[in-house]
C-alpha cells in the first residue's frame, strides 16, 4: 500500500490547488460583481392592446364603492376584522388590506389631524390596492407551473388555479404584494385581481364601473397615461372634465373614448410622477397623488428595471442551451469513470 | 468473521429500540398530530404563515437548511469520485445515507408546506412547465437528485442481501450516477441562492446580491464538508469508534479555504456596492449580519490549520461553529432579512416547530436503524469495536 505517500501527495496537490482558487476568486470577485449587472435578459414591451386603471387619489373620497362592487362581482365572503366583530355581525364588509377575499381594497394615509385631504402633513390621502398587471411580471416569471400568464394581447396578468400547485412562491416574490393565498382553506387558492375579464357583463372592470368620480378609471394604459400626464400639466385648482368608468384609446387615433358624463372637479394638486409608468419595468395600472406615492405604502425607492429581467438574465446565462450543465456532466463523468477504475472493491473482482 | 478484511464495511449492529430512539419517536409522533390538523384545517391553522411570509420554517429550515446538511454526499463524492481522493472512502456511505435523509424530508416537507398539494405532480408535466422559473429547475433538480441518491446507495443494500450480480452490473454504470449526485446539487444548490434574487429590494441589500448562486453553492459544499466531520465525531462517540482524525482534519484544510473564498467573495461585492454601509446602522438586519459574519470568521478561525493533529474536541466545534454560521446565513436569506412591508410579522407557530422537530426526529432514527442494521461504517472500525466490546463485556452492560 502507497497510502502514506498518495495522502502526502495529495495533501499538498489539495492545498495548492484550494489556494490557488482562493487567490483567483479574490482578484476576479470585483470584475463578476460587474459582469453580473450585464447578465440581464431585455426588458419586456408593453402588449399592443394593454389595459389597466388609473387611479386618482386625489379624486378618490374613500367610498369603497369599489370594494364592494369587486366582492359583488368576484362573489367574494365580507370580511369582519377581529376588532370590529361585536358590533359588526358580517353586514358591513370592512377589510383592511387585500386577502383571499379581497382583490381591491381603499387604504387610507393619516397624518396629525387629519384635516386636509391629499396633504403629508396633518392630512390624509387615500390609495387603492389591486394587482398592478405588471409588464414583466416577477409573478410569471416565478411560477414553476405557468399558473400565472399575460395575455397576449391585453396583458392582464391572469391565474390559473387548476395548474396551481401552491407553492406560494408568486406571493414571496411580488413587490406590490399582491398576490394572496388562503390559508384557512384546507383546499385554498391563489387570489388576485384579473380586471373582472372572466365576469359575465363586466365590460369595464367593477371597481371602475361603479366609481362615483372617476378616480378608478378603465382603459388602455398607454390612453391612461396620456391622460395622466394631461392632469399634471394641468394648473392645479383649474376646472377640469374627469372622464368616469372608462377611457378608451380611439380606433381612428382621434381624442380618447368614454360614454359616460364626465366628473367636474377642481384639478388636485399633485406630486411629480406617474406611479407604475417606469418602476420595475413598468405597470399596467397607474397612480396619481398628492402625498409621495411611498406614503401610500407602495414601493417607490426601486429600479426600473424588472426583477424577473435580472433573475431569468442569470438563470439563462448559466443554463444556455444547457451547454454549461452537459459539458460540467461530461467532466464529471469523465472524472469519476477514472476514479471508478481505479478504486474497484476487490471482493468483485 | 470469516472474511473480514475482504470486506469494507459492516453493520455496527447493535438493539434497534434505544432509550434515544423512543424519545425520537415520540417527536415523529407529536408531528404527526399537527400534520393531520394541517390537512383537516388548512395551513392557515397549524402555521403561523401569512401573505406578508408565505415561507416559514418549513421552507427555510427544513428544505433550505436541510438540503444543506445533506449536502455530505456530495461533498465526499466531490472529493473521493472527482477529485479522486480515495483514502476519504470511508467517508462516502455515511455521508450518502445522512444525504439521502437530508434531501428524502427536505421534499417530504416541501410536500406538506404546497397549498395545494393534490396538483403537486403538475411540475412534472413538460406542458406546464415554465422555463424561466428557478423554482422549476430547483425542484426538478432536487427530485431528480433524490432518486440519484438512492441509487448510488442502493449497493449497500444490495450487498446486504447478498445481491452480488445486480451490484456488478450496477458497479460498471455507477460513475454516470456519481457525476450526476455531483452535478446536480451543483444546479440547485446555487439555485436556491437564485431563488431569491427576484425578491428585489424585500431582501436586504447586506444579503440581496447577483452572487446569490455562487454564496449558495460555497456555502452548500463548506456546509456539506462539516456534516461529515460533524458526523464522524458523533459516530465516533456514541458508537465508541476511533476518530479518522487525520482524513478530517486534512478535510478542514478544504473547508478552511473554501470559507476563506466565501467571506472574501461576499464583503468584495458588498464593498464593491457599497451595500456595506448598512451593516452600521442600527437595525436588526445590521445585528443579524454582523452575527452572521462573526460566526463564519470563528470557525475560520478554528478551522485554520496549526498543528498536525488537532484535537477532536477542536475538530467537531469548528465544524459546529460551521454549520451554525452556514444555517444563519440561510436564514438569514431566507426569512431574517426578508422585509415584505409594514404590518408583517413572522416567528413559527408551535406546530411548526414540532414538525420541523418531528422530522429531524426521523431523519436520525432512520440513520440510527441503517447504520445498525445494514453495512454503513467503515469494517476497520467495526473491528475495533468488537475489540472494544470484548473489553465492555467483562464489565457490566450499560444501561
Amino acid at each position: 500500500m502507497d497510502l502514506n505517500r498518495r495522502r502526502f501527495l495529495t495533501l499538498a496537490a489539495t492545498e495548492g490547488a484550494a489556494g490557488a482558487a482562493v487567490a483567483t476568486a479574490a482578484t476576479i470577485a470585483p470584475g463578476a460583481v460587474a459582469q453580473a449587472q450585464d447578465l440581464r435578459r431585455d426588458p419586456k414591451p408593453l402588449p399592443p392592446d394593454a389595459v389597466g386603471l388609473l387611479y386618482d387619489s386625489t379624486l378618490c373620497i374613500g367610498c369603497r364603492a369599489c370594494q364592494a362592487a369587486c366582492k359583488e362581482a368576484n362573489g367574494m365572503e365580507a370580511e369582519v376584522p377581529a376588532r370590529y366583530a361585536a358590533w359588526n355581525a358580517g353586514t358591513w364588509d370592512s377589510p383592511t388590506d387585500l386577502s383571499g377575499d379581497t382583490l381591491t381594497v381603499i387604504q387610507v394615509y393619516q397624518h396629525g389631524t387629519m384635516e386636509e385631504k391629499d396633504s403629508p402633513t396633518d392630512g390624509y390621502a387615500f390609495v387603492k390596492r389591486q394587482c398592478m398587471h405588471c409588464t414583466d411580471a416577477s409573478c410569471i416569471s416565478v411560477c414553476p407551473v405557468t399558473a400565472m400568464t399575460k395575455d397576449e394581447g391585453t396583458g392582464i396578468v391572469r391565474h390559473h388555479p387548476d395548474r396551481c400547485i401552491g407553492c406560494r412562491y408568486c406571493v414571496l416574490a411580488c413587490p406590490f404584494g399582491v398576490p394572496r393565498y388562503e390559508f384557512d382553506d384546507p383546499f385554498g387558492q391563489i387570489q388576485k385581481c384579473e380586471l373582472c375579464a372572466d365576469v359575465p357583463g363586466q365590460d369595464v372592470p367593477a371597481c371602475a364601473d361603479v366609481c362615483p368620480t372617476g378616480a378608478t378609471l378603465y382603459g388602455h394604459t398607454e390612453t391612461l397615461a396620456e391622460e395622466a400626464r394631461r392632469r399634471l400639466a394641468t394648473r392645479t385648482g383649474e376646472a377640469y372634465a374627469f372622464p368616469r368608468g372608462v377611457l378608451l384609446r380611439a380606433e381612428d387615433g382621434g381624442d380618447p373614448v368614454t360614454d359616460r358624463a364626465r366628473h367636474e372637479a377642481p384639478m388636485g394638486p399633485y406630486v411629480e410622477g406617474i406611479y407604475g409608468e417606469h418602476l420595475l419595468g413598468g405597470t399596467q395600472c397607474l397612480m396619481l397623488a398628492g402625498v409621495p406615492f411611498t406614503l401610500l405604502g407602495v414601493p417607490e425607492d426601486v429600479p426600473d428595471t424588472s426583477y424577473a429581467s435580472i433573475t431569468e438574465g442569470i438563470q439563462h446565462t448559466l443554463y444556455r442551451y444547457m451547454i454549461g450543465p452537459i459539458l460540467l456532466l461530461g467532466g464529471l463523468i469523465a472524472f469519476a469513470y477514472r476514479s471508478a477504475r481505479q478504486h474497484r472493491p476487490e471482493e468483485w473482482d | 468473521m470469516a472474511h473480514a478484511p475482504a470486506q469494507r464495511h459492516a453493520p455496527i449492529g447493535g438493539r434497534v429500540i434505544t432509550l434515544p430512539f423512543v424519545i425520537l419517536a415520540a417527536f415523529a409522533l407529536a408531528a404527526t398530530f399537527f400534520l393531520v390538523e394541517r390537512f383537516v384545517f388548512g395551513l392557515g391553522a397549524v402555521t403561523n404563515l401569512s401573505d406578508g411570509y408565505p415561507w416559514g420554517i418549513w421552507i427555510a429550515i427544513d428544505l433550505v437548511v436541510g438540503t444543506a446538511f445533506g449536502c455530505a454526499g456530495y461533498a465526499v463524492a466531490l472529493l473521493v469520485y472527482i477529485l479522486n481522493r480515495g483514502e476519504y472512502h470511508p467517508l462516502v456511505r455515511p455521508a450518502l445515507l445522512a444525504s439521502l435523509f437530508g434531501y428524502a424530508l427536505g421534499g417530504f416537507s416541501v410536500l406538506i408546506d404546497l397549498g395545494r398539494y393534490w396538483q403537486g405532480h403538475n411540475m412534472f408535466l413538460p406542458w406546464l412547465s415554465q422555463y424561466n422559473s428557478v423554482m422549476l429547475e430547483t425542484a426538478l433538480c432536487i427530485a431528480a437528485y433524490i432518486t440519484v441518491l438512492m441509487i448510488e446507495f442502493s449497493p449497500v443494500v444490495l450487498e446486504r442481501f447478498g445481491l452480488k450480480n445486480v451490484r456488478r452490473k450496477l458497479d460498471r454504470v455507477l460513475f454516470i450516477f456519481i457525476a450526476l449526485g455531483v452535478l446536480l446539487p451543483t444546479m440547485h444548490q446555487s439555485s436556491m441562492g437564485t431563488i431569491l434574487v427576484i425578491l428585489g429590494h424585500q431582501l436586504s441589500p447586506l444579503w440581496q446580491t447577483q452572487l446569490l448562486p455562487l454564496l449558495f453553492l460555497v456555502s452548500a459544499l463548506f456546509m456539506g464538508f462539516a456534516i461529515v466531520v460533524f458526523e464522524a465525531v458523533l459516530a465516533s462517540v456514541g458508537f465508541r469508534r476511533p476518530m479518522e482524525t487525520f482524513i478530517l482534519n486534512r478535510l478542514c484544510v478544504a473547508m478552511a479555504w473554501l470559507l476563506a473564498g466565501f467571506l472574501i467573495v461576499r464583503m468584495a461585492d458588498l464593498v464593491f456596492d457599497g451595500d456595506i454601509a448598512r451593516a452600521f446602522t442600527a437595525t436588526y438586519d445590521a445585528l443579524t449580519f454582523w452575527a452572521e459574519t462573526l460566526l463564519h470568521v470563528l470557525a475560520l478561525f478554528l478551522l485554520w490549520p496549526r498543528g498536525p493533529r488537532p484535537s477532536a474536541q477542536r475538530l467537531f466545534l469548528a465544524a459546529f461553529m460551521l454549520l451554525v454560521a452556514g444555517t444563519l446565513y440561510r436564514l438569514n436569506c431566507y426569512l431574517i432579512a426578508y422585509h415584505p412591508g409594514d404590518g408583517w410579522f413572522y416567528f413559527p407557530s408551535v406546530g411548526e416547530i414540532m414538525v420541523t422537530l418531528g422530522i429531524f426526529s426521523v431523519e436520525v432514527m432512520l440513520y440510527l436503524v441503517f447504520v445498525k442494521k445494514l453495512p454503513v461504517l467503515h469494517t476497520v472500525e467495526a473491528a475495533y469495536r468488537e475489540e472494544h466490546a470484548a473489553e465492555a463485556r467483562e464489565r457490566p452492560a450499560p444501561g
